[in-house]
């Protein structure tokens, strides 16, 4: 039988069968070859710019393995002479123009350009230095850039715009002037980034990183009239095990508390209290919303990322986010609220520190609403990595500490607030909340696997008492943005819709260890599952200090008090206002607004001109008094540009003679009102 | 839509009725215009009008008067513009000023005398020539897809169906179903001209293949190699042949949709696509119901930014689609997955302008000229070192020999004057291409021929160099080009041509040595085997053609520390020559950093540490004494 009628190619004198492989590159992954590559990830789009996965098709030369499919009877070889000699000149090119500080690279252990080069057998590079000195880029809250390391793999931004539907980097320039960067060169904290971190975890090199925080912790360790406290975000416990040698997947929380116990941390608490705490609240919403029928779907808000996207791309939507603050802000404002009183310490004193699975949660601490005068109401946030290297870097030996408990109260938790760590734990610690609440009975199983899973976007529809309710359940902003797209455009058919920017939730942020490995996200999200079941409660109702807290100092559910600490409020973050420039103010009262659109397209299509004539018109006309006229930007309709308004009535694809014609019918209508108000 | 199907027999007639016989042609071309063409029309029209003489200016003003003043598009002879064509007496007068204007009109047009200051003085006879027909650089050429440019006038879309015109796409309409257009082309061996050489009939005939009823048809107009220009003049000479070659493309891949995509840097091209396309919407021509066929068919020309690399295929398709133009991995190609994910054919202006000749003529004509693998016409922007440059268009199989010798008219030195025995060698295909010498002088250009040589016909840039010229330099120039433009995506190119560059310039600064000279080649050909798209896979074509041919001009300039051609001025020293010094001092006045010392009349020194090798002396001198400045 011939290699065609067998399905199989031939690697390296290997006849290996062809399965469902996407491409070359995965069958010879497949057959136990690790092929380099810097630009190849399985869920983002073909790139093939490293050149690093070149293969030798018997009779077709060289090819990229990551672009071409494998078809039976191909001879391939993975390692010819010429094929090494041009991946070790690669990576040697890659190094003559890289800032090679590989001691002091927060990517250090973690890089592929060191490793390539390592595994290639690189010991000298044959080229010239040539990098360009790019300035650092440290406006952002949550990342760094150093365009001085970039690879160009492309990888960053093939991710903000492939997985997260943003765009806030792109390849600019030519030749060796070629640079990722924000549009115009701007600095990153200047524009649509939502610092969701996931270029910096993608990034091969330490050319984007996490904004660290390490040294402002360790010097408040060390002052000692602070009182320094911490909370561990749920994604975190089954996370931090890997960089001490443990699999994805294993709960360390006691060996969390233990370590920061022994780094100076006065107590250690949990975002999960604080979770059980979102939970009611946000579940207490939803039904109030749910019953009343009115802004609905409900959109969680937990998610740093998700909110600065919704604020930036759907301020309309913003009503029907959740009010509640996401769970470190709640611990935040709680704990501002109780432990001054309960330790016996001046508020300024008191240093909370965060520590989580994400990048955007430093950005939203530092979101002025959290803020009371120069006290934030959370101090600092470390990811997961960087409490890693703190442990490190204190010499404690994490592997063989014992297990030691959290502090109460903010440390007790049921499962339903260690689940948010993972994308559907936030809809089905809601279900468990709001399903005895609006069946008054007690609630036995407490698992919802219908919203469970890993799918970008899934979707499930519970029966409370009869009442349906409809659940979307979204990761990733592309995906995001398609939900949120339906609910502007009205065709939404959910009630509460939970999104998470990262994929896989919060176990896949961008502040976790970095893994290349397929299945990690997953493991770490089975590790919160099971932690779930390994606690005594499981609904957050029925958390003792939830109850107690209430009791002693949020009063009711959604009450006076519980509002002033525990929710928060949304701005629009479009960069053109719907503010108009005014260009002719009426002096009369009840005047007709007109307000022509002077955006790009409208520009282009004549809208300047049209801005013209109805000045002209109207001054010719003696109606100045009558009229106020405004250039804005945007009616969102630049397809029919140019686009005007002349009272509540929008005229697409307009023309003088249009615009003249609704003036005089609009006049018509406004004198006819104020001779009936007359009259 | 049209009833009644278009009547091209009966429009030609009306336009041959109203043409008059007396015709005065002015070259409007970019390099025409660029010295005069347009103030020299004005001035022809004033004459003209004073001299009394009835004259209708632009052939598409439908009254019928004595004498006729078109535009033309180029006649590729641009080195001698403004050019001024005089029908029916075919008298060209070359480098022609408004101030001659007063003088054509009285003398020839009135009294029919021929001037002859304004004639063409032929190299080799030192004669004056009467007509295009009778100078070398003309009649040795073999003129079909440029057939038209430089006689008709581009704006009237009439002049062109009095040509023939359109009938080919008439033809692909009303006799020929899509899949027997497919096989005329390629039964004529069309091969692409934008540089592959690919059968343009294989490439429709994948596309017609493919499912889908959303097809497009790209003209690929981002003409960029530097000094090629043949795209250029055929769409501002002839931009309906464009037009007709995308319709009978769209005919046979079933496309409804055309864009050509055009740099912005060709003004004037645009304008005349532009043109051109609305008066064939006007007329029918493009749009529903095509001749009455049932095909529909538009254009759009759409302006590049200016990026080389949007020449590639791929990173065209995605500036097109309003991305950064970035070539993408092929496969799939665009005829699988083109412009917006559907199946699209890609060809370039040449390509699609031979088209129609070829479905009005047959394919068994097509093949009557050229060689058996590579049959037609190609037309080539000759510079450089020769007497003659210009736009030329020669069958293929013709000698580089008849090439710059007979049609260009020999070798010439630096400042313009023959210099027979000064043939060093000749860059052909660009920066992408390589270079070809002595040896090659008689190999019969094709795209076959070429490969194993190391050079490619390219798009046809043909760059003539004399003794005078470093090789070494020559490879920079074109280094830094492919450097300046690689789009920075895959690592080999875009770094490779950094490095590549930067070895050169330590060649031509003595700052090279062996280990220089071996990994310029192996990164060099590291880059060549390696890179992803055709960009960077030729970008080293210009090193590794210029070290096969002249490595023991590299070696000089690394092991000598010298520069053979004394081009490369931090391998020159600095000296007078003692024979044609006469002591005038005009050096040592020139001199801007005292570096020269002399008594009047008597030999000048240039003292080396102090010299910064400005040239300022070696401009001066009337006597040419001063080297290696």
């Amino acid at each position: 039988m011939s290699d065609i009628e067998k399905n199989t190619v031939t690697i390296n004198g290997m006849e290996v069968e062809i399965g469902d492989e996407r491409n070359l590159l995965e069958l010879i992954r497949k057959a136990g070859i690790e092929i380099p590559t810097f630009c190849y990830h399985s869920e983002l789009s073909i790139y093939g710019a490293c050149r690093l996965c070149l293969v030798e098709i018997e009779g077709r030369g060289l090819h990229a393995s990551c672009s071409i499919k494998a078809k039976p009877g191909m001879v391939i070889r993975t390692a010819t002479e010429e094929i090494r000699e041009i991946r070790k000149i690669s990576v040697e090119l890659l190094l003559a123009n890289h800032k090679v500080e590989c001691p002091t690279c927060p990517k250090s252990s973690t890089c592929k350009l060191e490793e390539l080069g390592r595994r290639l057998g690189i010991t000298e590079v044959r080229f010239k230095k040539t990098n360009i000195d790019y300035p650092k880029d440290f406006s952002s809250d949550s990342l760094i850039r150093d365009p001085n390391k970039c690879v160009l793999c492309g990888d960053c931004v093939r991710y903000c715009r492939e997985i997260q539907g943003i765009g806030a980097i792109d390849f600019a320039h030519r030749g060796k002037n070629t640079i990722v960067s924000p549009a115009f060169g701007k600095e990153l904290a200047k524009v649509e980034c939502v610092n969701c971190g996931q270029c910096a975890a993608v990034c091969p090199v330490g050319a984007i990183t996490v904004k660290p925080e390490i040294d402002k912790v360790f010097k408040a360790l060390d002052n000692r009239k602070k009182m320094v406290i911490a909370q561990i975000a749920p994604a975190v416990r089954v996370a931090l095990g890997e960089q001490f040698g443990m699999t994805a997947g294993d709960v360390v929380t006691g060996k969390i508390a233990a370590a920061l116990k022994r780094m100076g941390f006065a107590k250690v608490f949990d975002t999960s209290f604080s979770a059980d705490l979102t939970v009611i609240e946000e579940g207490t919403e939803f039904l109030n919303r749910f019953s009343k029928g009115e802004k609905l779907p409900q959109f969680t808000s937990c998610c740093p990322g998700w909110v600065k996207f919704a604020e930036q791309y759907f301020p309309e939507i913003l009503p029907r986010l959740s009010s509640c603050k996401s769970p470190q802000q709640m611990f935040g404002s709680l704990a501002r609220e109780v432990l001054p009183g309960l330790y016996g310490i001046k508020p300024e004193d008191l240093v909370i520190v965060s520590i989580m699975p994400c990048t955007a949660k430093k950005f939203e601490a530092r979101r002025p609403e959290f803020s009371h005068g120069d006290i934030r109401d959370v101090d600092f946030v470390l990811t997961t990595q960087e409490l890693s290297t703190m442990i490190e870097a204190s010499g404690v030996r994490f592997a063989e500490l014992e297990p030691e408990s959290l502090d109460l109260p903010l440390g007790f938790k049921t499962g339903a607030g260690v689940i948010f760590g993972t994308s559907g734990g936030v809809t089905e610690a809601v279900l468990r909340f709001a399903a005895e609440k609006v069946t008054g009975r007690k609630l036995e199983n407490v698992d919802f696997h219908a919203v469970r899973g890993e799918a970008g976007l899934r979707e499930a529809t519970i029966n409370l008492d009869g009442k349906e309710v409809r659940l979307a359940i979204v990761h990733g902003l592309k995906n995001a943005r398609k939900v949120a797209a339906e609910v502007k455009a009205g065709t939404s058919k959910y009630d509460i819709i939970e999104v998470m920017a990262c994929p896989g939730g919060c176990v896949g942020g961008a502040g976790q260890p970095v893994s290349f490995a397929d299945g990690t996200v997953k493991r770490r999200a089975k590790g919160l599952y099971e932690a779930d079941k390994m606690l005594q409660l499981h609904k957050s109702q029925e958390n003792p200090y939830i109850i107690e807290t209430y009791a002693k100092i949020l009063g009711d559910v959604g009450g006076k008090k519980a509002h002033h600490l525990l929710h928060t409020s949304y701005q629009s973050r479009r960069r053109i206002t719907e503010k108009g420039m005014p260009l002719l103010t009426g002096e009369g009262t009840d005047k007709l607004q007109i307000k022509v659109c002077v955006g790009t397209n409208c520009y282009l299509k004549g809208s300047q001109s049209i801005l013209k004539a109805l000045t002209r018109d109207i001054e010719s006309r003696g109606l100045s008094n009558e009229v106020d006229v405004q250039a804005t930007f945007c009616f969102e309709k630049c397809g029919e540009a140019p686009n005007v308004m002349i009272g509540d009535q929008l005229i697409s694809r307009c023309t003088v003679e249009k615009a003249r014609a609704m003036l005089d019918a609009e006049l018509k209508k406004l004198s006819l009102k104020a001779t009936t108000v007359v009259a | 839509m049209n009833t009644t199907p278009l009547n091209l027999k009966q429009i030609a007639a009306d336009f041959r009725n109203r043409l008059e016989e007396r015709r005065v042609i002015v070259c409007a071309g970019t390099a025409c215009v660029a010295n005069g063409a347009l103030s020299l029309i004005d001035a022809l029209v004033k004459n003209i009008t004073r001299a009394g003489i009835n004259v209708r200016v632009d052939t598409h003003k439908e009254e019928k008067k004595d004498l006729l003043l078109s535009k033309s598009g180029c006649h590729g002879f641009c080195q001698m513009g403004p050019l001024v064509t005089i029908m029916p007496e075919n008298i060209l007068y070359t480098r022609v000023k408004a101030d001659d204007a007063a003088e054509i009109v009285e003398k020839t047009l009135v009294k029919g005398e021929i001037i002859e200051r304004l004639l063409f003085v032929d190299q080799t006879t030192a004669k004056p020539v009467k007509g295009s027909n009778e100078i070398t650089f003309y009649n040795r050429q073999k003129r079909t897809v440029l057939k038209e440019c430089g006689h008709i006038d581009p704006e009237d879309i009439n002049e062109y169906i009095a040509h023939d015109g359109y009938e080919g796409a008439r033809i692909a309409c009303n006799d020929m179903k899509p899949v027997t257009v497919c096989e005329e082309v390629m039964a004529s061996w069309l091969r692409g001209r934008g540089g592959g050489g690919f059968p343009t009939g294989r490439k429709w005939q994948l596309t017609l293949d493919q499912p889908g009823a959303k097809k497009y048809v790209i003209c690929n107009a981002d003409e960029g190699d530097p000094g090629a220009f043949m795209d250029r003049s055929v769409m501002e000479g002839n931009p309906h042949a464009v037009i007709e070659g995308m319709m009978i493309a769209a005919r046979a891949i079933g496309a409804d949709e055309g864009v050509v995509y055009c740099r912005a840097e060709y003004p004037m091209a645009v304008k005349r696509m532009r043109k051109a396309i609305a008066d064939a919407r006007s007329m029918g021509i493009l749009g529903q119901n095509i001749f009455g066929s049932g095909f529909n068919f538009d254009v759009n020309v759409m302006e590049g930014a200016g990026a080389f690399v949007c020449g590639e295929e791929t990173a065209l398709i995605a500036s097109v689609e309003g991305k950064r133009g970035m070539p993408t991995p092929k496969p799939p190609f665009p005829a699988e997955s083109g412009l917006f994910g559907k199946p699209t054919v890609i060809n370039n202006v040449e390509t699609l302008a031979t088209v129609p000749l070829i479905i009005r003529n047959g394919a068994q004509w097509f093949r009557s000229q050229g060689t058996a693998k590579s049959p037609g016409t190609k037309t080539f922007a000759l510079t450089g070192h020769v007497a003659n440059t210009g736009l030329i268009e020669v069958p293929f199989g013709t000698s580089l020999r008849e090439i710059i010798f007979n049609i260009g008219g020999g070798i010439t030195d630096d400042r313009g004057k023959p210099m027979p025995d000064g043939f060093k060698a000749v860059q052909i295909g660009g920066p992408s291409g390589g270079c070809l010498i002595n040896e090659h002088l008689d190999l019969p250009l094709d795209f076959d021929s070429l490969l194993d040589k190391g050079a490619m016909v390219g798009s046809g840039g043909l760059v003539v160099m004399n003794k005078s010229t470093c090789m070494v330099s020559i490879a920079r120039f074109f280094m830094q080009f492919t450097q300046n433009e690689s789009c920075g995506k895959c690592v080999l190119c875009r770094e490779g041509t950094r490095q590549m560059l930067s070895m050169l310039d330590d060649i031509m600064a003595g700052n090279a040595d062996e280990k220089t000279l071996e990994n310029l080649e192996k990164l060099a050909r590291a880059v060549a085997r390696g890179s992803l798209c055709g960009l960077g896979k030729t970008a080293p074509s210009p090193v590794i053609s210029t070290l096969r041919y002249f490595r023991a001009e590299y070696e000089a300039h690394i092991f000598q520390k010298k520069c053979p051609s004394g081009q490369c001025k931090a391998l020159t020293t600095p000296e007078i020559n003692p024979a044609l010094c006469k002591g005038c001092t005009v050096c040592a006045k020139k001199c801007p950093v005292g570096a020269i010392s002399g008594e009047l009349k008597k030999l000048h020194k240039i003292d080396v540490e102090k010299c910064i090798k400005c040239g300022a002396c070696a401009a001066a001198c009337k006597f040419n004494a001063i080297l290696g400045v």
